[in-house]
């Protein structure tokens, strides 16, 4: 079974949910999605066994078969190719790697060379998998799709994915059986599960809501639910201790009982709900 | 115009919530919302809209069936698996690059533009103010906020700046909203994930050589993890401008629809004013 944790808002506590949800179910895989921004390896401190570099083509061009026609700059969408006096210009930070310009060159001449994005580490007990972006570049997708194909069906992946509804959560979460969606009872919160709904409905992924620094009674959230016939599967206090222990890298579940059986609890609500 | 991007790498450390009183601090200015995934700061600031355009921000293939014949090669050369083994195109998957059209022996490809968000300019009475949304799985986040930037820029009648709330981590929408700006404030949380992205987000406004500042918020929460991210500062040439503490009663304010400012929270207010302040006198001493 893997379950994908995802919020729409930053900083509701997909990490705090996932890491502890991994230390929780014995021989899971953590997977942390955010390449953009990985944080799981705080909490998990995992030893690195192997290291995988996330290369993308982009093309270079041989100024000896080179002609200037600039077919290849027309070719390219993303303006990634300029051709100035004759000379072929390639940005390689906005090329999205679709191979155009080599099928449109009329000479040969464009040649495509591997150029590294980011990498992927996983520990040597393999229980933890996380990708990492090189700053500057612009899209970390390949290193999520990297990430994928590593992972283990067997163990449970627990899939932490970046905020926000882009690309790269679309590529994390499919195929997922069921998806965690974290939310916080503020209008901020509410707006952007509303969001993360949308984008459920729109993959077809079983799913289900936990509110994370909830306080006493019915708030905002219940009532969105409520409406929309959507499972409220837990509710997380706010916990001076919880957020003292994440901020010093330390697992909610160890400082704190009642998050631990809330997390347990859970799970048993996921494994219920999810396709398999 | 000078345009300053609060960004933070991390989601949740607090950006909307400090654009958003800084709206009531600042004079002379205008507003953008470049979080194109998941924009909030329009919750904050009302207003009446000027404006609202679907943005075709991307392009779509289209297979006309009447015409193919069932070769396959576009299957074969599409590098992001959006055409299917039935030769459909999957809609989620599809970059519009076009490679399919150029091999596809009898023309039956072409792409069409495709709709990836909507703009929309408002007016308040605090300012003009743009935000846009992008439509659920939409392809080029980062062209949208340039939109939403340029939005702004168009409506602009003299004012001397212009405050954009940014999205969380460091890829394009990011390098699309600071791009060309004047200033980078990164707004921290004293965490580990908090200084490990803030580190991150730091770098890639260095890389693109944008002066940057930070504001740690919550900076009570973890004194040790604050003097950490203070002497990283110091160390790497980032001024610290703002040290905002925590307290529960700004998001009792926030889940009431009010800033701290307008709820009249002092301390929060005093901090904002004296932040904004330090980046003035900042960016003088960067012109001189």
């Amino acid at each position: 079974m893997k379950i994908a944790v995802l919020s729409g808002k930053g900083g509701t506590g997909k990490t705090a949910v996932s890491v502890s949800l991994a230390a929780l179910i014995p021989g899971s895989q953590y997977v942390d999605c955010d390449v953009e921004e990985p944080n799981g390896y705080i909490f998990l401190r995992p030893r690195i066994g192997k290291s995988i570099s996330v290369e993308l083509l982009v093309p270079t061009v041989d100024v000896q078969k080179c002609t200037g026609c600039g077919l290849c700059a027309r070719v390219c969408q993303f303006n990634a190719i300029a051709v100035v006096r004759g000379k072929v210009l390639v940005f390689p930070e906005i090329c999205h790697y679709c191979g155009a310009c080599t099928i449109a060159c009329p000479e040969g001449a464009i040649k495509e060379v591997p150029r590294q994005i980011g990498v992927v580490e996983i520990s040597q007990d393999g229980a933890f998998i996380h990708g990492r972006l090189n700053t500057g570049e612009s899209t970390g997708v390949p290193i999520v799709d990297e990430l994928k194909r590593n992972l283990k069906e067997d163990a449970h992946p627990i899939l932490d994915c970046p905020p926000g509804v882009s690309c790269s959560v679309v590529h994390a979460i499919e195929g997922c059986d069921y998806c965690i969606l974290v939310t916080e009872p503020t209008p901020f919160g509410l707006y952007d599960l509303e969001i993360a709904v949308k984008l459920m409905e729109r993959m077809g992924i079983p799913f289900g809501v936990v509110t994370n620094k909830a306080s006493e009674g019915v708030d905002l959230i219940d009532e969105f639910c409520e409406k929309r016939g959507i499972d409220v599967l837990v509710k997380l206090p706010f916990s001076v201790e919880v957020a003292k222990a994440y901020s010093q890298g330390i697992l909610p579940i160890d400082v704190d009982d009642e998050w631990r059986a809330r997390l347990a609890l859970l799970y048993e609500k996921v494994k219920r709900g999810s396709n398999k | 115009m000078k345009q300053v991007v609060f960004i933070s790498g991390k989601g949740g450390t607090g950006k909307s919530t400090v654009v958003s009183s800084l709206s009531l601090i600042v004079h002379n200015k205008m507003m953008a919302d470049c979080d194109v995934e998941t924009p909030n700061l329009h919750i904050l600031i009302k207003g009446e809209s000027i404006e609202r355009r679907d943005y075709f921000g991307g392009k779509k293939a289209v297979i006309d069936y009447s015409v193919c014949m069932q070769c396959g090669r576009c299957w074969q050369v599409c590098r992001f698996g959006a055409i299917s083994k039935k030769l459909e195109v999957l809609p989620m998957k599809c970059e519009g690059c076009g490679v399919c059209a150029l091999v596809c022996p009898c023309n039956a490809i072409r792409l069409d533009d495709e709709k990836t968000g909507e703009v929309y300019v408002s007016s308040t009475d605090r300012g003009t103010f743009s935000y846009a949304l992008l439509d659920i799985g939409g392809e080029g986040s980062g062209k949208l906020v340039t939109e939403v930037r340029k939005s702004a820029e168009g409506q602009c009648k003299g004012e001397e700046w212009l405050l954009i709330d940014g999205s969380p981590g460091i890829g394009c929408p990011v390098i699309a909203s600071i791009t060309g700006a004047d200033a980078v404030v990164a707004v921290t949380e004293p965490t580990m994930s908090g200084l490990s992205d803030l580190e991150r987000v730091l770098d890639v406004a260095r890389h693109f050589g944008i002066p940057a500042f930070v504001c740690i918020n919550k900076y009570d929460l973890n004194p040790e993890i604050t003097e950490q991210i203070e002497r990283f500062c110091q160390q790497n040439g980032f001024p610290v401008i703002g040290k905002i503490p925590f307290d529960p009663a700004i998001v009792e304010a926030l889940k009431n629809f009010k800033t701290p400012v307008e709820a009249g929270n002092v301390e929060f207010t005093d901090e904002v004013v004296k932040l904004w302040h330090r980046l003035v006198d900042e960016l003088k001493k960067l012109t001189v």
